[in-house]
């Protein structure tokens, strides 16, 4: 951009410096032409004829009038009937001969060196009779060329302050052209991977087309997205009725049937019911997840009030194996995420502690406010996990070398990982002092 | 307990049916939020399970109307789509709780004794055998004067006994109602909770038999 504008001056200089040389030299060729004439004229006044043939005065004014123009050399020739009569005889002639009315003008080399020449034609009168009488003056053009070239370097000069002057100029223009571009780009760039926002960023007319465009395009792509989380909820819809049907009646038959064979096909089957039931809801709750994330639909929220609702949700299926679920929780903490993610999130920390925690163990929640974040901690005394480095079970469908017999989709920790960077926040979880695992959930502090 | 489950499925709602009535409930059944609305007019229920997706309206319509009717019944929500956004709504709405279809019954009962833990009922709950007082809500078992805290292990294996006094319930059988079938369970895990059981119930005429080679039984009423 930048380098086009000062292309652009450059042509622009070098098209002005063109323009004034062509100018000048044409004005100075015009004005000498004029005096050389004029002075052609006058010598032509000064032909006489006298006895015994043609004289010419040479006018003292018409060589002041040249001579003013500059240091020049001068010659003349007079033609009479066409055959020299005086001067330099061997001054070339026009290829054309001039008309009576007006001179002619034309450039030759004489003696070596460039002339401009002032052919003139009249009539005199010798012997009663009217012969043509040919005028040329020849000029050397020195003084022409200097003041043309004069006038030329001016026009350099001006073109060369022209385009240094342009130079600042292209560069504020070229900056405050691109520079709307640039914020878009960077309001493009700032967002998170999974904002999906119409861009509102204010942009010049000009740009308004690349904005419109650009958000049409953000929308499609949002559209694609939710049509695929609308579907995924329809899925799992269709999945999970008949899923349920056939998980009570298994549940059913197991009850009724005093046959052990069949009773370890019934578990069999209810398991498998099971392990798909809570893919599907991974599956969806991910997706879910990936949505949310892009919508970025925050609001002010008191995590502490959400840590204890879920726990009250938690604390019946935690009971369930007899695992005691212990809330620490004290004052609110304000902050500003989506419900829906940080629901997602604690709900998958909380279960995989519940899940892999021995019967009888207890998980310790925790929700405080710590050096400008809202940090929840859940701890347990389970299975930890295993020299497992926790980046590798952040990814999706990763899963702890230590929880084969445990079913789940290794999405939970991913859910986690996805929630907490879409709002700004932090997850970690690590192995706990003394055993068991230590996982921390933060979240800037309003 | 008496339930109204509200639920289209004729099938699932016959399945939920036939499983709750196994474990000794009374389940009126309701295809619709307008036959739901009539059954609650004629009879009093302790819980409702509630389908959210149903044929002339959304089950959160049904929950805002029995809100704002002050009516007290709890209202465990039934959700097939799982999306966490359906459990907040859910909850907003004036849920008590909510479980996600496929669920285990176990959970479902568990939950449907924390609600009613939550709301305060409970006297009408106990249970007595011979010179023992069962509270299933609060989880305690008292001989005579003492009161013993049960975890919710014990509290439902209780319950499997008390449900069947003088029967001789198999390992298999009691390993099935007590534990989760994705859990792993050990061979000796169900002697580990009728051990405990058996501290609690020290003192009392009430004892647990082990019937080598059958199982157990509850004896002494």
């Amino acid at each position: 951009m930048l380098l086009q504008l000062l292309l652009l001056a450059a042509c622009l200089s070098v098209g002005l410096y063109a323009a004034v040389r062509l100018g000048a030299d044409r004005a100075s060729e015009a004005t000498f032409d004029a005096v050389l004439g004029a002075a052609a004229g006058s010598l032509a006044e000064e032909v006489r004829v006298a006895e015994g043939g043609i004289t010419v005065d040479l006018p003292p004014a018409t060589f002041s009038m040249l001579s003013a123009m500059g240091e020049e050399r001068i010659f003349y020739r007079v033609d009479v009937d066409g055959a020299p009569v005086t001067g330099y005889a061997d001054l070339p002639l026009p290829e054309q001969l001039p008309t009576a009315l007006a001179p002619s003008f034309y450039d030759a080399n004489y003696r070596d060196t460039d002339v401009r020449i002032a052919a003139i034609l009249r009539s005199i009168r010798i012997d009663g009779r009217a012969a043509p009488l040919l005028v040329l003056l020849a000029e050397t053009r020195q003084g022409q060329g200097a003041i043309a070239a004069r006038l030329g370097n001016r026009a350099a000069v001006l073109g060369l302050a022209i385009f240094l002057a342009a130079i600042p100029f292209s560069l504020y223009f070229a900056r405050s052209f691109l520079s709307p571009i640039d914020r878009l780009a960077e309001a493009v760039g700032r967002r998170g991977a999974r904002d999906l926002r119409p861009l509102r960023h204010p942009a010049p007319s000009e740009l308004q087309p690349f904005v419109t465009a650009l958000n049409s395009f953000i929308a499609r792509l949002r559209g694609t997205l939710s049509q695929t989380e609308t579907f995924l909820a329809e899925a799992a819809h269709h999945i999970r009725t008949p899923l349920t049907v056939m998980r009570n009646e298994a549940e059913l038959a197991l009850r009724q049937s005093g046959e052990e064979e069949t009773r370890a096909r019934l578990r069999g089957l209810i398991r498998a019911a099971d392990e798909s039931a809570r893919s599907a809801s991974q599956l969806l709750d991910h997706a879910t997840v990936l949505y949310r994330a892009e919508q970025a639909d925050w609001a002010e929220m008191d995590l502490a009030k959400l840590v204890r609702d879920l726990v009250e949700r938690f604390r019946p299926a935690a009971e369930m194996r007899d695992i005691s679920v212990r809330l620490e929780v004290r004052g609110t903490l304000p902050t500003r995420a989506d419900p829906v993610l940080v629901e997602a999130a604690l709900r998958n920390i909380i279960d995989n502690a519940v899940k892999y925690s021995a019967p009888d163990g207890l998980v310790e929640v925790m929700a405080e406010a710590v050096a400008g974040e809202a940090r929840v901690t859940v701890m347990d005394r389970g299975r930890g996990l295993a020299g497992v480095v926790d980046q590798g079970l952040k990814r999706r469908f990763r899963r702890g070398a230590n929880v084969s017999d445990v079913p789940g989709s290794g999405l939970g920790l991913t859910i986690v990982e996805e929630a907490a960077q879409a709002m700004g926040g932090s997850f970690a979880i690590g192995p706990r002092e003394g055993g068991g695992t230590c996982a921390v959930f933060s979240l800037p502090l309003l | 307990m008496r339930f109204l489950l509200v639920e289209d499925n004729a099938e699932l709602a016959a399945s939920v049916a036939a499983r709750l009535k196994l474990d000794g409930h009374a389940v009126d059944s309701a295809a619709t939020l307008d036959e739901a609305e009539a059954c609650l007019g004629v009879a009093g229920y302790d819980l409702i399970l509630l389908d959210m997706m149903l044929p002339d309206g959304d089950g959160r319509d049904f929950l805002a109307r029995h809100r704002k009717a002050s009516r007290e019944t709890p209202v465990i929500v039934m959700t097939a789509r799982s999306a966490v956004t359906d459990r907040i709504d859910a909850l907003d709405t004036g849920a008590d709780d909510y479980v996600t279809k496929p669920f285990d019954f176990a959970e479902l009962e568990a939950r449907c004794r924390a609600v009613l833990r939550r709301r305060g009922g409970g006297a009408q709950t106990l249970r007595t055998y011979g010179d023992l007082t069962f509270d299933p809500l609060a989880a305690t078992l008292a001989v005579g004067e003492e009161r013993r805290e049960l975890r919710s292990r014990e509290v439902r294996l209780f319950e499997l006994f008390l449900n069947a006094p003088e029967r001789i319930l198999s390992k298999e059988h009691l390993c099935d109602r007590l534990f989760s079938f994705s859990e792993p369970v050990s061979d000796n895990a169900i002697e580990v909770y009728v051990g405990r059981l058996r501290k609690k119930l020290a003192g009392s005429r009430a004892r647990i038999e082990t019937v080598r080679g059958l199982g157990y039984r509850l004896t002494g009423g």
